[in-house]
């Protein structure tokens, strides 16, 4: 390896791609991106802090081990980690060109899981406010409501921008535009998981056990 | 309110009952206020200018433009509350012992869109303006990382302000302060739309300046010209860093805070309600996790102006500036660590209320190591004192002032004593006044001649800091005497004939502030008037010591028709002492530019509609901006444009333009700088 292609690799840290593919500003707009993440990281911080110091009052309604269910949780984390894999695959077939189809199918496996995380939650939260287990009851539920629905509404929108980057594959192919949001939807995907991840330890194991 | 609420007839909650007719007051403001908007609009029509208004400034995403229209902003919100300021000393000065010329509910309103105005429609534009304008030239970059993402910044903001405007028309506005405290600002006691318009105006300004915060923090990481390494940045660059970085972990305790008072309010759940489990402690944690941070956003880029201001004044070199660095960063990293202070008295235990109070001390050290820094640069210096150093040599002396009150304040004891009384009020006042706005207006005189290309008018200048400082004094120095003596913060009427002397002589101060107002649209008007006669289109009228002093004033939309290579600090400074600061022409490269967009303008408009909406229950027009913000952002992702390319030829002329101007100049010596002589083009044998 070649003291050149060192120093040009020290220049796109986090750029997952292939050196001919990175552009100098690629680096710019990858970077921005870890920033927005890490105020979404923030956000989420003060939701679970909220929930914390929140989760305890009750006030008479049904508490941790009223509304939550187990399998559910576990089934759902099983597909977002199983989309987390997927969209790994996904972003290795970008970086070693392994062709467009391999890209765009395991794109759409990964919105499937997405999906199916969202149908089993929607599930969930009717099963909650069958149970009479709605956000107006306590603060308890409120900020139970408020910190599950949020990440609901942050993998909403990832499925939306899947599809988003899906057709925009099919009409401009792999460029510097769709390289990079590509990249940087991996990022937030990966980071909804880590975020759901924490929310089934410290709100569902933590409720139940 | 329930979620039914929503989906209320046509104008939800809207009716003609909106209008302030109960009071005179208000309803002469709601007349100036339309009557304001009214003459501008019309004033633009007759002029036929709106077609370049549009083209030209909404649009653009040059990110000078964009600083020009936060401080335009910053300036008109400025307006408003320091008028509000003048009404509420006036009603103090006459409610002793009866009730006053305007009512506690329209006071109460007075007081929070005063503060709210102050911070988030003021402030915050001011400093994101000067730090937009500046920040890019200085380390010599064409513009900002993300100059579109800097555009929507700017029109969520300016959303938010013309929401608080709104209010002023179809009230009532809340009465909660700028702080918002629940439960008071919950459903129960507040059923009215006024906090659904502070939380909405709130959350819009909050969104606006976290995305500064990013675009910000990214630029000066990636965007510095070769040879600018960090610690080679003008202090200002440093402080915008520290208050990006602030804004970005910062703000989102804002938006928790926000969003979840809303859920109370909106859908009935139960956070800081007084039942249900609802805990309104947790609001006020979350609201300080924020607000304090604030408060050095707000004060560290007047920081970073006021190094520049000593270090160019005084003809010297800044001095300890690695100490005004570490400094800068330790008051970032404290202000995180302090926020309880702003409840000692709401029941934590002893030891925790000596921690944050010891925390806070500790914030005085950096700062008292900054305020040595200042005075030892002007230290054997040949200070020159113009207009902007006026400011800055006041600022030394009231905010050190107002940091010993701090300190005072710190010792929860002291604290227990004062909190709520207009001891406080004087404090934070005493603080943000010369921290924050004697920076801005500082920063305001000493770049104007670098955006505009000519000067500000000193002898009005003077006047204006004359009126505005003595002002101040006279304002806020009885508050402390009144606040010992125990008058209650936000009183719309005292019972203590004692009081009245005091509040008469804080009248007379708040009038003097209004005139140094005055006195600044006077300066600004005469400015324009005598423009010709303080030119300084080469761009150096104070013999400036960093890159944007190297430029053309106004400088080219690109900035630098070749990135400059910086071997050191103060790099303008060194180039024009070695005889390397106005390269001659040469061959240029063409130069590729963002092209402007609508997209700000528009994401301005939808968040504008929708957060109106909210407010007065108007489902479908919650619901469309909502949907029309979704259907834009994905919209704007599929539209590719390569961008504008300024050609050689376009560089090559503007450039010679700009030489023809640096041959014509002679050079001025320090003496001849506040006179016509002064073109802008330094005398460096001096």
């Amino acid at each position: 390896m070649s003291a050149g292609s060192a120093s040009e690799r020290r220049r796109h840290p986090g750029l997952n791609l292939h050196e001919s593919d990175a552009h100098p500003s690629d680096g710019e707009v990858v970077f921005g991106f870890w920033v927005f993440m890490m105020i979404d990281a923030v956000l989420f911080a003060l939701l679970f802090a909220v929930y914390a110091s929140l989760g305890a009052n009750t006030a008479g309604g049904p508490g941790p081990h009223e509304v939550f269910e187990l399998r559910p949780a576990a089934m759902e984390t099983l597909l977002l980690l199983l989309s987390s894999f997927t969209f790994g695959i996904a972003s290795l077939a970008m970086k070693y060109q392994r062709g467009m189809a391999l890209l765009q199918g395991m794109l759409a496996l990964t919105l499937l899981l997405g999906l199916g995380f969202l149908g089993l939650e929607v599930h969930d939260f009717v099963g909650m406010a069958d149970k009479g287990a709605l956000p107006q009851v306590s603060a308890f539920l409120s900020a139970f409501y408020a910190l599950v629905p949020t990440h609901f509404l942050h993998v909403s929108l990832g499925c939306v921008w899947i599809v988003v980057m899906m057709v925009q594959l099919r009409m401009s192919g792999l460029d510097r535009i769709t390289r990079t949001r590509l990249l940087r939807l991996g990022l937030f995907w990966h980071f909804l998981d880590i975020v759901w991840v924490m929310i089934f330890s410290f709100v569902f194991l933590r409720g139940l056990l | 309110m329930r979620i039914e609420a929503l989906a209320g007839p046509w104008l939800g909650r809207l009716s003609l009952s909106a209008l302030p007719t109960d009071s005179p007051v208000a309803m002469g403001a709601a007349l100036v206020a339309v009557l304001g908007v009214l003459g501008v609009a019309g004033y633009i029509t007759g002029k036929g200018k709106w077609r370049y208004l549009w083209r030209e400034w909404f649009t653009s995403v040059d990110h000078k433009r964009i600083g020009i229209m936060y401080v335009v902003l910053a300036l008109v919100m400025l307006a408003r509350a320091v008028i509000e300021a003048l009404v509420m000393r006036l009603q103090q000065a006459d409610a002793v012992n009866r009730s006053g010329f305007i009512s506690a509910e329209h006071f109460g309103q007075l007081f929070s869109t005063h503060g709210s105005i102050m911070i988030f429609f003021m402030a915050m534009p001011f400093l994101t303006g000067v730090i937009n304008y500046v920040m890019p030239l200085q380390i010599g970059a064409r513009d900002v990382s993300f100059p579109v993402l800097n555009s929507i910044s700017l029109m969520l903001t300016a959303a938010g302000a013309a929401l608080v405007m709104i209010s002023l028309v179809l009230a009532p506005f809340s009465t909660g302060g700028w702080s918002g405290y629940a439960p008071f600002t919950e459903l129960r006691f507040s059923p009215g739309v006024g906090v659904d318009y502070w939380i909405w105006a709130v959350t819009l300004s909050s969104i606006g300046s976290t995305l500064t915060g990013i675009n910000f923090a990214v630029t000066i990481y990636k965007k510095r010209a070769p040879g600018m390494h960090l610690f080679r940045m003008p202090l200002f660059c440093w402080t915008a860093l520290c208050t990006s970085i602030l804004m970005i972990f910062a703000m989102p305790a804002l938006t928790v805070a926000t969003a979840l008072l809303a859920l109370d309010r909106y859908l009935g759940m139960h956070f800081f309600t007084s039942g249900g489990g609802g805990n309104m402690m947790v609001y006020a944690n979350l609201f300080w996790l924020f607000g304090h941070p604030e408060v050095y956003i707000v004060v560290l880029p007047s920081f970073g102006v006021f190094s520049e201001l000593f270090s160019t004044f005084s003809a010297k070199k800044l001095y300890g500036y690695t100490s005004l660095v570490l400094a800068t960063m330790t008051i970032a990293v404290l202000s995180f660590t302090v926020w309880l202070h702003h409840f000692f008295t709401m029941g934590q235990s002893a030891n925790i209320n000596a921690a944050f109070g010891i925390a806070t001390m500790l914030i005085g050290i950096p700062t008292g190591v900054k305020v040595y820094d200042w005075i030892l640069t002007m230290f054997r210096g040949r200070v020159r004192f113009t207009t902007p150093l006026l400011w800055g040599l006041a600022f030394l002396v009231t905010f050190v002032i107002g940091g010993l009150s701090g300190i005072l304040l710190a010792i929860p004891p002291v604290d227990f004593l004062v909190h709520n009384t207009t001891f406080l009020v004087a404090h934070f006042h005493n603080m943000l006044i010369p921290g924050t706005l004697f920076g801005m207006i500082a920063a305001y005189q000493f770049w104007f001649p670098k955006a505009f290309g000519f000067r500000l008018e000193e002898r009005w200048g003077r006047v204006a800091f004359g009126c505005w400082v003595i002002g101040f004094y006279l304002a806020f120095m009885p508050l402390y005497v009144l606040g010992l003596e125990g008058m209650p913060r936000r009183s719309a009427e005292v019972f203590d004939e004692a009081f009245r002397p005091w509040l008469l002589v804080a009248a007379g101060g708040a009038v003097l502030i209004v005139l140094g107002m005055a006195a600044l649209a006077m300066q600004l008007a005469m400015s324009i008037r005598h423009r010709d006669r303080n030119r300084v289109r080469a761009g150096d009228p104070w013999d400036g010591r960093s890159l944007e002093w190297s430029t053309s004033s106004p400088p080219p939309e690109y900035n630098f028709a070749k990135l400059p290579a910086v071997q050191g600090r103060d790099a303008f400074w060194t180039m024009k002492r070695s005889g390397r600061a106005y390269p001659p022409l040469e061959r240029y490269a063409p130069i590729m530019l963002p092209e402007n967009s609508a997209i700000g303008p528009l994401l301005g408009a939808l968040g504008l509609a929708t957060a109106f909406g909210l407010v007065w229950r108007i489902g479908w027009m919650a619901g469309l901006g909502t949907a029309g913000v979704l259907v834009a952002v994905i919209g704007w992702s599929f539209v590719r444009r390569p961008g504008r390319t300024v050609d050689e030829r376009q560089v090559e002329r503007t450039e010679t333009r700009w030489h023809a101007v640096l041959v014509a100049a002679v050079p001025v010596s320090r003496e001849h700088e506040c006179d016509p002589r002064n073109r802008g083009l330094a005398d460096v044998a001096a």
